[in-house]
């Protein structure tokens, strides 16, 4: 082989280990972490793993179950790694020694369906309840979807020395408190996932609620947390799995039409629907009718329903609002909640006129709730204006803005306040 | 680098194929020591019934090493030791709402079977219960 092929395979070589990265790593690193008992060194193996693919691989070929192989290096490179710790400090070699025997015992991760429990039991485990919200979310980034610590820095604009230490002070927790590398059990899996479906919910809405502007790695999030609820119904599809998955595809259906170039809301009611990704639309029904033919209804399942009940209406005009105010009422049943109600109150404005939704407002201000939510307010002025209270409208226009915080929120809410006022 | 010595010692979470070893788990009860003077006598001597129940299962199946209630809290005395001086003060060493009133000392594979545990302790349903692992256990 003269030195110009040798670049040539190299260059090759390279191009398929990463491609292979991209597609394999984070499996990969779910059967690491479990074989190895731990989140540090399962990475340090996993890297390794790769720096001898590209090595290797360019010199014998690539195997013919390449993640068969990154799991087997990375094992015992992390092997490698305790033993020269070990050198140091004799407590390791009991550990160096448990590792090796078990590595030469029957090879179970080569069955796919091990991995694919891995990859659940790693979810599970970066969601653990025992863990805070915010480290929930840095770690499932982190570990499960592969992205950088500063990448999770930039998007919640923290800095990167403080996410580092998040996800280090989780990772520690995990080790020290005995948080198990498990799918729970049966009797507990409902709270468990839900805790999980809150995670990918949290970080869905991250995204989605992103403003424009510097927001492009905020909007990945969106994706991925899609990527992931894609993953939760393929590797567990419970009904409410498929709920959360249709509730973030019909959403984000509307991505193309819901802002203007300059990141100005456009309302559902002035969205060209003709920009609605009909894919994820079909694809959003789909799972839902997929999930309530299971007959376990549950809130994400419901709230998909009455998104894909607006997707489905060929114009504003002609939105199914006695439908939309029916879904709300076994939402109430299921998950009641003061921002159900206020939806339900808007639904039901739309289907019976404006003042029968303002009585049920109102009492959900009277009973002093969501006092601080902006949206109760911006939906109180909405109605007032449409029965053509003007001051009711501009009052309550005015209470919204103190307490909106996204500037394209306040921008609109400042735009309807000036129309009025004009 | 994450890793410590410190873990050498510990089975987290190498799973059950690898080692059985448990860890021990203190789970330490706190309560409102004015709501519990204040509840209906019964309904206290059948809680008391039903932790002396729950004790006796757990040291049953071996799973608890120990467990003991506590005098209350207006029978504590915190001690500190400043430029080798010992001062004395009555009472806890912070006012909180809710009590240190007891505890249980349990073994267990991992967080979930400790948590498992601890979520069956009765007054678990009226204070907390903290969960606290042991150093090097």
């Amino acid at each position: 082989m003269n030195s110009n092929d040798r670049s040539r395979r190299t260059a090759e070589v390279r191009s398929a280990v990463e491609a292979i990265y991209r597609r394999e790593s984070r499996r990969v690193l779910a059967t690491l972490i479990r074989l190895l008992g731990d989140f540090e060194l399962a990475e340090e193996g996993l890297h390794d793993a790769f720096a001898a693919a590209l090595e290797q691989w360019g010199r014998d070929g690539i195997p013919s179950n390449p993640r068969a192989w990154l799991v087997s290096a990375g094992r015992f490179k992390a092997i490698d790694n305790i033993r020269k710790r070990s050198r140091f400090q004799a407590s390791l070699s009991e550990l160096v020694r448990q590792l090796e025997e078990q590595a030469g015992e029957c090879e179970q991760w080569e069955y796919d369906d091990d991995i694919a429990d891995d990859r659940l039991r790693l979810i599970f485990t970066c969601c653990h309840p025992a863990l805070s919200a915010d480290a929930r979310v840095a770690l499932t980034l982190r570990e499960v979807c592969g992205l950088t610590t500063e990448e999770i820095a930039r998007a919640y604009l923290v800095k990167t020395s403080a996410m580092a230490q998040r996800i280090v002070r989780a990772k520690s927790k995990i080790r020290d408190a005995g948080i198990p590398y498990e799918v729970p059990a049966a009797q507990e899996l409902p709270a468990r996932l839900d805790a999980v479906l809150q995670v990918v919910y949290l970080l869905f809405n991250e995204g989605y609620s992103a403003s424009s502007g510097a927001s492009v790695l905020r909007r990945d999030l969106s994706a991925e947390a899609i990527r992931l609820g894609e993953l939760l119904v393929q590797l567990l599809p419970e009904p409410e799995a498929m709920g959360l998955l249709a509730l973030m595809l019909l959403h984000d259906s509307r991505r193309a039409a819901r802002a203007t170039e300059d990141g100005e809301i456009i309302l559902l009611e002035d969205q060209d629907r003709s920009l609605w990704n009909r894919e994820q639309i079909a694809l959003g029904v789909e799972l839902i009718q997929r999930s309530l033919a299971t007959r376990q209804v549950g809130p994400y399942t419901l709230q998909a329903a009455i998104v894909a009940i607006h997707a489905e209406a060929p114009s504003a005009e002609e939105t199914d609002w006695s439908e939309i105010v029916g879904l709300y009422d076994v939402l109430m049943r299921v998950a009641p909640s003061p921002v159900v109600e206020l939806n339900r109150a808007v639904a039901v404005a739309m289907r019976d006129g404006p003042e029968h939704g303002l009585v049920m407002v109102d009492a959900i201000q009277q009973r002093g709730e969501l006092a601080d939510y902006h949206l109760l307010y911006a939906a109180r002025a909405d109605l007032c204006r449409r029965m053509g209270d003007v001051s009711g409208a501009v009052h309550a226009y005015r209470q919204a803005l103190d307490r909106a915080l996204q500037e394209p929120e306040r921008r609109f809410l400042q735009r309807r306040l000036s129309e009025l006022e004009g | 680098m994450g890793w410590s010595p410190a873990m050498a010692g510990k089975q987290w979470p190498f799973p059950g194929d690898i080692t059985e070893a448990d860890m021990k788990y203190l789970c330490l009860i706190y309560s409102d020591e004015k709501r519990m003077n204040t509840m209906d006598p019964d309904e206290l001597q059948a809680l008391g019934d039903e932790c002396e129940v729950y004790c006796q299962q757990l040291m049953d199946s071996g799973v608890c090493l120990a467990v003991q209630a506590l005098e209350s809290v207006s029978t504590a005395t915190t001690v500190r030791i400043r430029n080798g001086k010992m001062t004395l003060t009555d009472g806890p060493f912070a006012e909180t709402k809710e009590q240190l009133g007891g505890f249980y000392l349990i073994e267990a594979s991992d967080l979930n079977e400790a948590l498992r545990i601890a979520s069956g302790i009765p007054p678990a349903r009226i204070g907390s219960v903290e969960v606290r692992p042991l150093l090097d256990s």
